[in-house]
């Protein structure tokens, strides 16, 4: 579901004398249905970097990121949108809250998205708050004041709230305790049950073993490091 | 599919002074554009060159006309580009009072519109403006009195009404939410992000405030002097801008 192909991309930084950061090159990948692929390698190696040019949030300078039948690198701007509402969900570091909306609407919009009915996107948006252990007096509430863990889960109930075909998760376990984390770690068996091809980055070892089939160490496409 | 706008190399120019120059892009059904850069980049004029209130010095705006399909307004007849304005544009000035009729009722100025285009039923008129007035969270109790008794606020969600009534298909926004407080700012960009997403509305929103583009817009055009510097997805545009540019408008704010 996901073929990255000789990836390479670099940051210019204009407005320090224009420096060009090489941050990657050749970079390969591939995941399949079902199939859960960690990204590992040292701090500032690439890791989100690679992740967010599969979301076409970072652009990619060169080489192909084919999701599914659509290069995200050619894209334009109203298909990557197609493909995120449908087949590609991201669960960013951090919520990115937007202010006023109701918590369980925050969860709720991935499936307002694809057509789904209002009683059903809030009927499973309030299974996986309560799943989290988000307590129900807060549904209502923008998540904007909430704590930093709180925040996080309310996050990974809105990836989860649509079962996308491919996922992508940015250290979806840290700062969890272990009740919240193992409910995580059975969101995301449950979803690769179910086909779904997902790419992590998990600095918790024990959850990578648990449910990663393979690793892709990304210090091999990082420029100046690679054998 | 075919795009609902379609401008094509468009320049304006006063006298010597470029107004805006080279733009060109296609906007599809339910695309929401935010237009950005820093004041006198050109950007107003630009919008209101689309929304044919100034008559470009070159290139075209084709907008996909529900009778021919695409017309380029610049050269079609004033009465033709007049009917567009009142049925399928909506145009949402930054100073409410610049789009509204402040000697007249609030349930005036949304019927007046509908009246335009030729609603004669005096109680459906009332109705609707009565729906409207109440979709823009302004109390039905408020229906017969003046604009000029009303918040900035207030004033310009009863002018998002006044525009959105009529059902158009393209809505031209000019820094709808300057001028207004923060949390005023917030209500007003979730009533809006709302109501684009439930009547499917396709809408060029003109503003220097990043934080609203992130919430409202799919893409992004950046302007400087007149020029587009960029364009692209507007989460891609934010965090791995490209022209210098960009990175000096995303980097001047503490956290878009
Ligand atoms: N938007 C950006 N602008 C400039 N440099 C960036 C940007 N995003 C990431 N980088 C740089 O790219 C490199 C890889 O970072 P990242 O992908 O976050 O690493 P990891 O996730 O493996 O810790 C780092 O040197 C980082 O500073
Ligand atoms: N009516 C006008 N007559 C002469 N120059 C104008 C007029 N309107 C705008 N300009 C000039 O055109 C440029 C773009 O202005 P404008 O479109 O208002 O920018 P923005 O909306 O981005 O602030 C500026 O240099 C401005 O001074
Ligand atoms: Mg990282
Ligand atoms: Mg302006």
């Amino acid at each position: 579901m996901i073929r990255v192909e000789h990836v390479s991309k670099s940051f210019t930084l204009h407005n320090q004398g224009a420096a060009v950061i090489p941050v990657m090159r050749g970079g390969e990948l591939t995941v399949a249905r079902g199939e859960c692929v960690a990204l590992t390698g040292a701090s500032g190696a690439g890791k989100s970097t690679l992740m967010r040019m599969i979301y076409g949030n970072y652009l990619t300078a060169s080489g192909r990121v084919m999701v599914g039948d659509l290069d995200v690198a050619q894209a334009a701007p109203r298909e990557i949108l197609e493909l995120r509402r449908h087949v590609l969900g991201y669960v960013s570091q951090f919520l990115r809250v937007v202010p006023r909306v109701a918590t369980l609407d925050v969860v709720a919009e991935p499936l307002r998205a694809v057509g789904s009915n209002e009683a059903e996107a809030r009927a499973r948006a309030g299974e996986l708050l309560a799943q989290l252990n988000i307590p129900e007096r807060l549904w209502q509430l923008s998540p904007t004041t909430f704590s930093g863990g709180e925040q996080q889960r309310v996050n990974i109930a809105r990836g989860f709230a649509h079962p996308y075909p491919v996922l992508l998760l940015d250290e979806p376990t840290a700062s969890l305790d272990a009740t919240n984390r193992a409910t995580v770690l059975a969101l995301i068996e449950d979803a690769k049950a179910r086909g779904t091809a997902i790419l992590g980055i998990f600095h918790d070892e024990a959850a990578r073993d648990q449910i990663c089939d393979r690793e892709v160490d990304v210090t091999r496409f990082t420029p100046g490091l690679a054998a | 599919m075919t795009p609902l706008l379609q401008v094509e190399n468009i320049a304006k120019f006063y006298g010597a002074r470029i107004g805006c120059t080279d733009v060109s892009f296609d906007l599809y059904p339910g695309e929401v554009m935010g237009i950005v850069g820093e004041s006198g980049s050109g950007k107003s004029t630009l919008l209101n060159t689309l929304a044919g209130h100034l008559t470009p010095d070159r290139g075209a705006v084709r907008f996909d006309t529900r009778a021919d399909g695409l017309r380029d307004t610049v050269t079609m007849s004033e009465p033709e580009r007049r009917m567009l304005s009142r049925t399928d544009w909506a145009f949402v000035h930054q100073h409410a009072r610049d789009g509204l009729r402040m000697n007249v009722s609030a349930g005036g100025n949304v019927g007046e519109r509908l009246m335009a285009v030729g609603a004669r039923h005096y109680g459906d008129i009332r109705a609707s403006a009565t729906d409207w007035l109440g979709r823009v969270e302004i109390n039905e109790d408020r229906i017969d009195d003046r604009p000029s008794a009303f918040s900035g606020g207030m004033q310009q969600r009863l002018q998002i009404a006044r525009n959105l009534v009529t059902g158009p298909r393209l809505v031209f926004m000019d820094e709808p939410t300057g001028g207004l407080d923060v949390s005023v700012q917030a209500r007003l960009l979730d009533l809006l992000r709302g109501l684009v997403r439930e009547m499917g509305l396709s809408a060029i929103i003109v503003t220097h405030d990043l934080a609203v583009v992130r919430l409202l817009a799919d893409r992004l055009m950046v302007m400087k002097d007149g020029h587009v510097v960029e364009t692209g997805l507007t989460d891609q545009v934010l965090d791995d801008p490209q022209h210098g540019y960009t990175q000096l408008l995303v980097s001047s704010v503490l956290q878009v």
